[in-house]
């Protein structure tokens, strides 16, 4: 079992070289947190002997180590970082060179021009508005100021702009109009009004309300952006719990190679605490399998030569030669990865709030600048004075405050959710969260605790077999050696491989382990137990069983009272999930549901209109995660179902679920009364415009007005006497 | 009012000297690692500049 640890693997394959032969490397690292773990972890790793340099991000969880010269060895740096107890993968470098923010990255530079833009000019135009207060600027400095503002803010808005209008275009090339094309074409109209206005030598130019707009219209996106851009990293994670390595058996010798390049047929070595790389069947070697990421089956699955092993499941104690009959593309792990990338697709399908708003407003408001335009020349106003009322529409009318309305509420949502330990990825989550009249919950790990505990023993019999329990890494003895808290190990311990552990107690040989191990005949398969025993005595027999968190009954109760259907989609046998159903009040349940049945059934309840809540924290529940309306994963959950979920909530309560869908619903409110504001302001605006009743300086006024009534209508504190 | 011939480029020159510190915060990485670059002060021995790629 210790011959994996002596062998070299070679991991050459992940490292990339350049021309001189230094290399680079990248690891993903979980668990780090603090400034004391970067420092250990760069630390111990630049002592290495080949290594150049260490670099650890702590928010993207992300070591890149540089490599001098061809003697630096990849297994070290992992096993380095791994023994000062944090999980360590390697990262494929195709894999890595990918990811990077482009778009967050224009925004901000979109939006340090316009900040720039908005405030520069107002020095230009601000003494202009003085004329409207009779200190008449005289004509030539007048149009001197306006010239000036001109040399400002043409370049920042035509900058700053581009966003909107790439997105405009594209937009109008699929036959549609979005928000961004009555934005692109405001500012653009107020840019040419503006400046046949100031060579005609008119009295009104607005080229600060083309860049302040742009400016407001920026904030609202960029914040929109950043909520987004946490969700990106959802398939390269997944990619990253696929242990990228595997260790293929050539005569012999083990070779780490790439997960992606396994053909059927390949012997491969998975080492106790490793994941099954890819489906196969055992060859050699005798083990426990945890099953509980593809599954949900929180019973150990004792596995021997012939078995059938599915990638993702984690080998607990013995090694295991294998043959693999897949691809890393078709196994299982695969399969769910695709399913949630055809899952992702649907959901970006979904339409937001703020484009059903703009599919009302941007006919509307064309309509009526239109109209001020014909209605205006008809009228006798000539095409000139009709041209700047149909652009002054188009200014005071333009969706600065439409464009904040649903981010600013969402921000102020998410940052409340974040100070209760709820984390949400997407502001599209929360309206759809909003939503939802159904809950699933997935049993282990979110209605339970996820992790197996001892119950009804008496603390003489704790005691008695605690030093074996101590002795050995099993997961059911660490629960027992927990129970027992500190105390003497036993001698003499030899741990056999998905049996048991033997051991001597105070000179005494005992034994702990599955029934069979220890000398007992029958046992029941349904239950978690563990038996214990010295040579020639009474064998005790200890049981485990996963609790439901403390306040899931209650959270139950208090869904049903909000109107909300509950269900229990599990994978783990019919007997343990019929308990906990029953124990927590939920009478509709299934079992015994593979990671398909889940993402199928989810689909159905699609189909028949109804909008499900997913919550669920396993590998198995990752397809249905990601097809349902929306999701919850909790911390403890494995990466790739919290990549999957549009939130994840941190603490041990299940109450942050109704936290959430609360919150979530409160800013659907606020959201549309922000709606009710903006669209009241244009009621009001609108006709002003159109009889020639705006000057620049009240449409500056309104326009920071009325994104200052939405920002705060957001930020207001929610009324406490409101239902509970 | 010569003065506004002068005075006005020379704010806009400053306005533009913050665009451009703006611009080389962000070409230098400086956001690239928030909670990461909060917690390298704490050790005096710790790189803390940006990483360079």
């Amino acid at each position: 079992m210790s011959q994996s640890l002596t062998l070299h693997r070679d991991l050459e394959a992940f490292v990339r070289r350049d021309e001189e032969g230094k290399g680079r490397l990248e690891l993903l690292v979980s668990g780090a947190r603090c400034a004391g773990c970067i420092n250990k972890i760069e630390k111990a790793v630049r002592e290495l002997p080949g290594v150049d340099a260490a670099r650890l991000n702590l928010t993207t969880g992300k070591l890149a180590v540089q490599l001098e010269g061809k003697q630096a060895d990849p297994e070290r740096v992992v096993e380095t970082v791994e023994a000062l107890g944090y999980r360590a993968c390697l990262f494929d470098p195709g894999e890595a060179a990918a990811a990077q923010d482009r778009e967050g990255r224009e925004l901000a530079v979109a939006l340090g021009v316009a900040g720039f833009g908005a405030g520069n000019v107002m020095m230009f135009t601000v003494p202009a508005w003085a004329g409207l207060f009779g200190q008449e600027l005289n004509g030539s400095t007048l149009t001197l100021m306006y010239w000036m503002a001109a040399i400002v803010a043409t370049p920042c808005a035509l900058f700053a702009g581009r966003p909107f209008f790439r997105s405009a275009w594209a937009s109008l090339k699929r036959g549609k109009a979005n928000m961004d094309v009555p934005i692109s074409i405001g500012v653009i109209l107020t840019l040419i009004v503006s400046f046949s206005e100031t060579i005609l030598r008119g009295k009104h130019a607005y080229f600060d309300a083309a860049v302040t707009l742009l400016f407001l219209l920026l904030i609202g996106r960029y914040l929109d952006h950043r909520l987004r851009a946490n969700a990106r990293s959802a398939a390269r994670d997944l990619l990253a719990l696929q242990t990228p390595v595997a260790m293929r058996l050539i005569d012999g010798v083990e070779q780490g190679i790439p997960v992606a390049d396994v053909k059927i047929g390949d012997r491969l070595v998975v080492a106790p605490g490793d994941r099954v790389p890819v489906d196969g069947l055992v060859e050699s070697g005798q083990s426990e399998l945890d099953n509980a990421l593809i599954t949900g089956e929180t019973a150990l699955a004792p596995v021997g030569a012939g078995a059938r092993l599915h990638a993702g499941a984690l080998n607990l104690s013995g090694r295991l030669v294998m043959t693999a009959t897949a691809r890393s593309e078709d196994s299982t792990v695969a399969a769910i990865a695709r399913l949630m990338e055809a899952g992702a697709q649907t959901r970006s399908a979904y339409v937001r709030l703020a484009d059903k708003a703009a599919a009302l407003y941007v006919p509307v408001v064309h309509t009526a600048a239109a109209l001020t335009f014909v209605g205006g020349w008809a009228l006798g106003l000539g095409p000139r004075e009709a041209l700047l009322r149909a652009a002054a529409v188009l200014i005071v009318t333009c969706p600065c405050a439409l464009g904040l309305a649903v981010p600013a509420v969402q921000i102020a949502a998410s940052s409340r959710l974040f100070r209760k330990g709820v984390l949400v990825k997407s502001g599209a989550a929360l309206e759809r969260l909003a939503e939802v009249d159904h809950v699933v919950f997935d049993k282990t790990g979110v209605l339970t605790e996820g992790r197996p505990r001892l119950i009804d023993a008496p603390a003489h019999l704790i005691a008695m077999a605690a030093p074996l329990a101590r002795a050995s890494r099993h997961p059911l003895a660490k629960a027992l050696a927990a129970e027992a808290g500190l105390g003497p190990v036993a001698v003499d311990c030899v741990e056999t491989a998905g049996q048991g552990v033997e051991g001597l107690i105070d000179g005494r040989r005992a034994r702990l382990g599955r029934a069979a191990f220890v000398g007992v005949t029958g046992g029941d398969a349904r239950e978690t137990e563990l038996w214990f025993g010295f040579e020639n005595d009474i064998k005790i027999r200890f049981v485990f069983e996963d609790q439901p968190r403390a306040d899931a009954a209650d959270t139950i109760a208090r869904l049903r009272r909000m109107g909300l259907s509950v269900e229990i989609l599990s994978g783990d046998l019919a007997g343990p999930v019929g308990d906990i159903a029953r124990e927590v009040g939920v009478a509709e349940w299934r079992a015994g549901l593979t990671p398909f049945d889940k993402a199928a059934i989810v689909d159905q309840f699609k189909t028949d209109g109804r909008k499900v809540l997913m919550v669920g924290d396993g590998l198995n529940d990752a397809a249905a995660l990601s097809k349902a309306h929306a999701s919850m994963a909790p911390g403890a959950a494995v990466d790739a179902a919290q990549n999957a979920a549009d939130l994840v909530f941190t603490g041990e309560e299940l109450g942050a679920v109704i936290e959430a869908i609360d919150t979530a619903r409160e800013a659907r409110r606020r959201a549309l009364e922000n709606f009710g504001f903006s669209a009241l302001y244009n009621v009001v605006a609108a006709p002003a415009a159109m009889f020639g009743l705006i000057n620049p300086f009240i449409a500056a006024l309104a326009m920071s007005g009325s994104s200052m009534v939405v920002l705060l209508n957001a930020a207001r504190p929610r009324i406490a006497w409101r239902r509970r | 009012m010569n003065i506004v011939l002068f005075l006005a480029p020379f704010s806009i020159g400053l306005g533009a000297m913050g665009l451009l510190a703006f611009f080389w915060t962000m070409r230098s990485g400086q956001y690239e690692d928030p909670k990461g670059d909060a917690a390298r002060i704490l050790y005096d021995h710790l790189e803390d500049k940006p990483p360079q790629d």
